[in-house]
Formats: C-alpha cells, structure tokens, sequence
C-alpha cells in the first residue's frame, strides 16, 4: 500500500511539473523541436533540469542497496545498441514530431477532457498493445 | 524502471503484482495538472492543430516506438541520460533529430 500511495504523489508530482513547464501543451513542444522556424528553446531547460534533478537520484540508487520504501532499485543493464533500440526510437520520433504528444504529456493532458488527447492516448495504447504481439522483441 | 512508456506498457501485460503501482502512478499524472491548479498555478492550453487522422496515426507511432526502443522521453532522455546509459544516448539523439525533421517537413515542407 506505501508503494501504491507513493507512485500516485510521485506520478501527480510529474504530472504537475509537465504542466507548470507546459510540456503538456503539444504546441509548446512542436515550437522546440522547430529548429528551421520560431525556436522555441524554452523546453530545453526542462530538459536540462530534469536531468539536473535526476542524476543524485541515480548516484544514490547506484549506492544503495535499497529504495526508501525498502523494495530493491532495478536499474536497466543492457548496454548493446540493437535495431529494435533504433527502430523504435526513429518510429517514437515521427509520432513525437507529427503532433508534439509523448507518453507522459499526453496522459497528463487527458483532464482537459479534449476528445483529441483521448484518441490521441487511445492510439497510444494500440501501438504498445501491437508491439506485444510482434515478433520484433 | 521509471519511464512513462514502460509504466503504462506494464500495465497492459506487466507483471500482475506490479500493476497497482503502474496504474496509481499514471493516476497521479492525469492529476498532477489539478493539483498544480490547487495551489493558484495555471494548467497550460493543449493545444493541438493536427486532424483526427494524424492524431491516430501519430499515438500509434508513439506507443509502437516507444514500446520497441524501449523507451520514450522520460526513460530514455531523462533516466536513461541521467544514468549515462549508452542505449539511452543512442536513442535520445535518434528520437529528437527524426522529431525534429518531422517537425520540419511537416511545417516547411508540407505545410510551409
């Protein structure tokens, strides 16, 4: 039950700061990613912060043994760079460009109630449900 | 491991005892925004140009892609570079310049 209240404060926590950044607004995005055009590079500090914020985390779960909560980390230990790892991250990014909507922002822009975040999402959860029957693994 | 990506893949076919925390996390994200909006801050527009066809095509693209890389902004360009994770790396560069040239060819090439 700690685990399940915490992960709910730590994802409101992520939610609430991809809104304060505005990272949930998809045109917000698409100006950062518009090099050629009005850059926008507000949303690289996001980044940037981010990043900030999360290497101590790392340095601390690389340390420790176990997380405060006292479940193990499991950090990722694959280091080879495959197709799939390419593939994907070339196919993630078209659909990133086309509309300025990852993962996280989209979720978080699901209270607005806007019927396009919901097919958005929707569409979403079909390519993750597709990628689980693909031989591609 | 953190990253929107898996979480909400895991809840599709993770493991079963994880999935109370997936769900409770994505939860917490959807309310976030509200929360931000509690305390007196502003929950940004969303604002979206694309039509519905694009919308379909470009969720579907995120979830595949993300699922097959393995991960999406948060894994890899959060976690994965704050880790210094060579994957990570790779995918992080790979996924914003294929953005980045979408963006383009969607706004100076198609629509320009």
């Amino acid at each position: 039950m700690p685990v399940v209240v915490s992960s709910l404060l730590i994802g409101m926590v992520f939610g609430a700061g991809l809104a304060i950044s505005q990272m949930m607004n998809p045109a917000k995005v698409l100006g950062f990613l518009d090099f050629a055009g009005n850059w926008d590079p507000t949303l690289g500090f996001v980044m940037a912060g981010a990043l900030v914020a999360a290497i101590p985390g790392f340095l601390l779960a690389k340390k420790g043994k176990a997380s405060l909560l006292g479940g193990p980390f499991r950090l990722p230990t694959r280091r080879d760079i495959d197709s799939p790892l390419v593939a994907g991250a070339a196919i993630f990014g078209v659909g990133w460009g086309l509309v300025g909507f990852c993962p996280g922002p989209a979720l978080a822009a699901l209270g607005s109630g806007l019927w396009e975040v919901f097919v958005f999402v929707a569409a979403m959860i079909a390519g993750m449900l597709l990628f689980r029957i693909l031989p591609v693994k | 491991m953190a990253g929107i990506s898996g979480i909400l893949g895991g809840v599709f076919g993770g493991a079963r005892e994880e999935r109370p925390w997936r769900a409770a996390f994505l939860v917490g994200i959807v309310l976030g925004p509200f929360a931000v909006a509690l305390f007196g801050g502003t929950i940004p527009a969303i604002e979206l140009s694309a039509a519905w066809p694009v919308l379909v095509l470009a969720g579907f693209l995120v979830g595949l892609g993300s699922r097959m890389g393995s991960g999406c902004t948060s894994g890899h360009g959060v976690c994965g570079l704050a880790r210094g994770a060579p994957r990570s790396v790779v995918a992080t560069l790979v996924f914003f310049s294929i953005a980045a040239l979408t963006v383009f060819a969607m706004r100076h090439l198609v629509g320009g």
